[in-house]
């Protein structure tokens, strides 16, 4: 398939670096191909969008740039430095932070000890073995003050386990932005959310792009299209569209390819 | 959410019991309970220790008797050259019957033989790790019984127990306390451990891995130090094992002691360190009385375990906190 590269546009003004850049990023499972000559430039301060139809690969890439997943080829640089084969959690200590799509807390803890612990892991290392990590100041602060960005504030001693599934996508992102991330990457964060739920993290997310650079996974197309700078689109592994939403939401390739389907 | 008051007063209030026990003995004519409890409080010990990687950490291993087998040896070893007058092999030191000597160094060396094997069997999981220290402790047992020098399956008798300063651990009462010394302090370290920053990450990994990972916690490192540690508690239980029977052979690592063990922590309450030696006192009353009626005790150890696990999800501990309700 062709691609076509927009390049007028607000960003075509920015001469930064893009802050992730994705060169040729290919991966099969047997005989499936999640992602096939997958590039892709975000550019610090944009919030991207990755859409394209169920089992496009949109999951598949972002475990790869997260370092869950080995490519097969390619490579991952993030803020200049290339990071291909860096394992997971030395990513997320560059400030490479994600949300899954299926949602991944901890079950047994609080919902105050989710996000204390995420914030513990920008706080040095844990051989700590004798201090109440419970009382360290420090991160129950950071938790506290997340939380109540969040709205989750009130359930703060409430086993994360019992939370609605709302509440526990939005716990998910509370973890995410922990450790101040440079990149949040958040897989359908409104999945399963109902209006309320979506509008509620639609505008958290809008909140957030102010502060942070986002690559955002979405099926809501609404919110994709509101929030978004500039969106790609994936359909068999490959991104076929790069563009502002006004270009993507013309794309005769695109209409044909997804929107047109749905 | 258990009810941390209750909580506290089930711990005093076995503190107290077992501190008085002596006491109990005496009065009632049966000196035969404090060299029984002795082995209650050293299999809780080493019950406890295989909670801190199982029930904190989720690593289900079933080859924790290895390193209560090392440290049984190290003493033993240590003990025998002391009185043959020789050097150590491999080492060439001259060995040792002094306590402060022999137990940290049993405790070290089961420390150090779980992080080399730790190394290898944290690389994977699920059912292989359960295989695969399994595998382990088996080729140790198998080495032990090769070590004809050390009386092979025979095993190694030792002509007296450790010395330790000031006190005569010959007797038994006084090995009591100093039983029940150590596993307190290793209670209250190990239950400062799980509380502190090293135990959420450990803690964080039985739920979850790739969350942790995803927020940036090697959580293999972390794994491998809460596995070495489990060993270095197992360790010292096996050094005082060692003293209490004053015998050691290869059926200390066989593969039914460490089932036995992991018996015990789960019978009495996984992730709740204090669980385990209640497990421990359980089976071992358990096995004492059952066995004067019948030889076959197993037989009705089974179906009560599986009543355990059905029931009292979180053991004995569960039982009696009444937390038993997640
Ligand atoms: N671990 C895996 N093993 C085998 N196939 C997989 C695996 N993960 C994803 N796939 C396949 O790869 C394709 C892309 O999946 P995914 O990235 O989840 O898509 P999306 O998130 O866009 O819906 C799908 O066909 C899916 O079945
Ligand atoms: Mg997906």
């Amino acid at each position: 398939m062709p691609v076509a590269v927009y390049t007028d546009g607000w960003w075509a003004a920015t001469v930064t670096e893009p802050l992730l850049k994705v060169e040729g990023l290919n991966k099969r499972f047997g005989a499936v191909v999640a992602s096939r000559n997958l590039s892709l430039d975000i550019l610090q301060g944009e919030t991207h969008a990755l859409i394209g139809p169920n089992g496009a690969g949109k999951s598949t890439a972002l475990a790869q740039l997260a370092g869950a997943l080995r490519p097969d080829a390619g490579r991952i640089e993030f803020a200049g430095r290339d990071i291909t084969v860096l394992p997971g959690h030395r990513r997320a200590r560059l400030g490479l932070a994600r949300s899954f799509q299926v949602t991944s807390i901890f079950d047994a803890f609080s919902v105050e000890d989710n996000v204390a612990l995420a914030a513990q892991a920008h706080d040095g290392h844990s051989f700590r073995f004798w201090l109440p990590a419970r009382r360290d100041r420090r991160l129950r602060r950071q938790a506290r003050s997340l939380l109540a960005r969040l709205g989750l504030l009130p359930q703060a001693e409430v086993c994360a386990g019992t939370l609605a599934h709302g509440e526990k996508r939005q716990l998910e992102v509370a973890m995410a932005l922990a450790g101040r991330p440079r990149l949040l990457m958040l897989d359908e964060p409104m999945a399963g959310m109902g209006s309320g739920g979506t509008l509620r993290m639609t505008r958290l997310i809008r909140e957030l792009k102010r502060e942070v650079t986002i690559l955002l996974v979405e099926h809501d197309m609404d919110a994709v299209f509101a929030l978004a700078d500039r969106v790609s689109v994936l359909v068999y592994g490959e991104c076929i569209a790069t563009g502002t939403p006004e270009q993507i939401r013309r794309d005769p390739l695109v209409r044909r390819a997804y929107l047109g389907q749905g | 959410m258990v009810s941390a008051t209750r909580e506290r007063r089930i711990l005093w209030v076995t503190l107290l019991l077992l501190t008085t026990l002596p006491g109990f003995a005496q009065l009632l004519g049966e000196p035969y309970l404090v060299s029984l409890f002795s082995r209650i409080l050293i299999y809780g010990l080493a019950a406890a220790s295989l909670d801190l990687m199982l029930g904190y950490g989720g690593m289900v291993s079933f080859g924790h008797a290895a390193f209560f087998g090392i440290g049984a040896y190290v003493v033993a070893i240590l003990a025998f050259h002391s009185a043959e007058g020789s050097a150590v092999p491999l080492l060439g030191l001259a060995g040792t019957e002094s306590a402060l000597l022999a137990w940290p160094a049993a405790a070290l060396a089961a420390g150090l033989a779980a992080a080399l094997i730790g190394a290898v069997c944290l690389r994977t999981g699920g059912i292989q790790f359960i295989m695969i220290t399994l595998a382990f402790a088996q080729m140790l047992f198998y080495l032990f019984v090769s070590l004809s020098a050390y009386g092979g399956e025979d095993g190694l008798s030792m002509w007296d127990r450790s010395r330790l300063a000031g006190l005569d651990l010959g007797d038994d009462t006084v090995f009591y306390y100093v039983c029940l010394t150590l596993l307190v302090a290793f209670l209250v370290l190990a239950r400062r451990l799980v509380n502190a920053r090293f135990g959420m990450v450990i803690q964080g990994a039985r739920q979850n891995e790739a969350r942790m990972q995803a927020l940036g916690f090697p959580i293999y490192r972390y794994k491998l130090v809460c596995f070495a540690l489990a060993g270095t508690g197992a360790g010292l239980a096996g050094a005082l094992i060692a003293n209490q029977t004053e015998f050691v052979s290869p059926g200390l690592m066989h593969w039914t002691r460490s089932g036995q063990i992991l018996v015990m922590v789960i019978l009495g309450g996984m992730g709740t360190l204090f669980g385990p030696v209640l497990g421990a006192a359980a089976l071992l009353l358990m096995e004492e009385v059952l066995s004067m009626y019948t030889e076959y005790w197993m037989v009705y150890l089974g179906p009560m375990l599986i009543l355990v696990v059905l029931f009292a999800r979180r053991g004995v501990y569960g039982w009696l906190v009444g937390g038993d309700r997640d």
